[in-house]
């Protein structure tokens, strides 16, 4: 393995003289950025960590209270660095049946963060809400739905960083130069042939999970042409959540769409292997989780929703009446306009529920399905259908219309 | 053909040296999707792995899938007791590295050839992560 070659400052900060935080934080990513061979670091503008304590649990809450309680050199991070979605809202734990312990490690958790200068934003859609990364702007993102999406439609450089390591670049502002930092990684390696636009959020995302299966692993690049038109921020962001999740995928490129392929010759070399995907794919992988009959609960999430999706969900919403619970989750910029808007009292006078903050499956998912009798349940997000089928869930895919129908019904037929 | 004695080469790798018992499956990986982590058995139902514990092997899967998460959970497993040995992947995902750094768990990933086909299930292994090596003990 080649060591990587370190300015003055890093060899600083190797050596502790920045501090404890600043070294751990930079031998952490010698160790990942060695592993893939990279040769240096690039400096990063801003970070993303996910860091729910679901997946923290005990031990990584107690391991961020350890650095939070560092007061030796720097003391927390030294470019802008914000939280993916948490575990919880706190203002309908009980109503989703999350337990006083698990409250308890999300306080711990946030008070540690705060100290280390970390922003709390909680959420999963900065790029629509905090602040859209710019082309080759270098950032370390957490959430593979964000990284896709700032690396794809933004042209953005980032490869995931999960939480340990979106804080040590938080903590030393740089991330090792490996993955799609590198402009030879960001290259096509297959190539997507759809006469299949899709419109319904859900084709969007079922269409983001073919090519994500097939596609496969986190080094692959899909190319896709023939989407007509310009798709919207939504639908690239269903489209690239379900991708990124169902095949590790982080960039993608659509021929006259992302800024980095106004042509095809743009990002691939001639000769790639090449797949059609049209309506039947998309259609096939919705209908491979369908069942009939009753259900428990209609979760929208994954990613939390924009104003525009409330918008369209509220408008739905209207003169409704549910049988079974409906939860729509979004972030805490958007959820105080819902409210101002007058979205979040149509879809709660119909019996729905509107969530902020967090997020469905980073929420504890399996203890909610134990504590609320939920598994049969009906989403728009291909997402959150592919996670869920781990949980102990049986999770269905709709359009939002067939979603608000069958929390109406309480049947998904 | 026995498999015993064989050496493979990686071409990324991390952590201490091992040994231990591989549990093989020509199958992705990933700790929020696929697995029940308070059983320590994968609980994914079209996993190839479903039902099986996990603890303690030597882990030899595909690929790494989905999930930031990873990243903390392999931490959360390891200080419980309830983790994999070690990891070896023909391709890895950068979160999985980055989870394994943190946990401070061995990995190697990257083969000449797909290494869940080389490796029978079951084979006990040394993993060497200082040259890079999986060596089939028996």
């Amino acid at each position: 393995m080649t060591a990587m070659k370190l300015n003055d400052e890093e060899q600083d900060m190797l050596a502790g003289k920045l501090g404890p935080l600043a070294r751990e934080a930079l031998r952490h990513q010698i160790m990942v950025g060695e592993f893939f061979g990279a040769e240096d670091f690039v400096p990063v503008t801003q970070a993303h960590i996910m860091a729910d304590t679901e997946s923290l649990g005990e031990a990584g809450v107690q391991w961020l209270e350890g650095l939070a309680a560092n007061s030796e050199g720097r003391t927390g991070v030294c470019v802008p660095t914000i939280t993916d979605p948490r575990g919880t809202d706190f203002a309908k734990a009980a109503f989703l049946g999350q337990t006083r312990s698990m409250l308890d490690l999300e306080r711990r958790a946030i008070d540690a963060f705060v100290k280390l200068g970390v922003t709390m934003t909680d959420t999963c859609i900065n790029y629509q809400t905090v602040q859209a990364p710019i082309r080759n702007e270098h950032v370390a993102f957490g959430d593979t739905g964000v990284v896709i999406y700032s690396n794809s439609v933004c042209g953005a450089y980032s490869n995931f960083e999960g939480g340990p390591s979106a804080l040590s670049a938080g903590l030393t502002g740089r991330t090792p130069r490996y993955g799609f930092h590198l402009p030879g990684q960001r290259r096509a390696t297959v190539h997507v042939r759809t006469e299949f636009t899709p419109e319904t959020l859900n084709d969007w995302g079922a269409l983001g999970a073919v090519i994500g299966r097939f596609a496969g692993n986190y080094w692959a690049v899909p190319v896709i042409e023939g989407i007509e038109g310009a798709p919207r921020s939504d639908q690239l962001k269903h489209f690239g959540a379900a991708m990124a999740s169902f095949g590790s995928i982080a960039l993608f490129h659509m021929v006259g769409v992302t800024p980095e392929a106004d042509r095809l010759s743009d990002v691939a070399p001639a000769g790639l292997p090449s797949h059609r995907v049209g309506r039947d794919e998309v259609k096939a992988l919705q209908a491979s989780y369908h069942r009939d009959g009753k259900i428990d609960v209609v979760v929208f999430s994954a990613p939390q929703l924009s104003l525009y999706e409330l918008r369209d969900l509220a408008a739905l919403c209207d003169k409704r009446s549910f049988s079974v619970p409906l939860l729509a989750v979004t972030s805490p910029q958007v959820k105080p306009d819902s409210d101002r808007m007058g979205y979040t009292a149509r879809i709660e006078n119909a019996g729905g529920t509107v969530l902020s903050g967090m997020c469905f499956y980073q929420s504890y998912a399996r203890e909610i399905a134990e504590a609320k009798g939920w598994k049969r349940l009906v989403t728009n997000s291909a997402k959150l259908v592919n996670i869920l089928g781990g949980y102990g869930y049986q999770p269905m895919l709709g359009s939002m219309e067939a979603c608000v129908d069958a929390a109406v019904s309480g049947r998904m037929t | 053909m026995s498999a015993k004695g064989k050496v493979f080469q990686a071409h990324h790798a991390m952590g201490q040296r091992v040994r231990g018992t591989a549990l093989v499956a020509s199958d992705g990986f990933s700790a929020r999707y696929d697995l029940d982590r308070i059983k320590g058995v994968f609980s994914r139902p079209s996993h190839q792995l479903v039902g099986q514990s996990y603890v303690g092997k030597i882990l030899v899967v595909e690929t790494a899938k989905g999930g930031v998460a990873s990243a903390w959970m392999l931490h959360e497993m390891q200080s419980r007791g309830m983790a994999p040995l070690a990891f070896v992947f023909n391709s890895v995902n950068p979160i999985l590295a980055q989870g394994a750094a943190l946990a401070h768990l061995p990995m190697l990933a990257g083969f000449e050839e797909d290494i869940t086909k080389a490796i029978p299930n079951g084979a006990e292994l040394e993993i060497d992560p200082e040259r890079g090596t999986i060596t089939v003990l028996s």
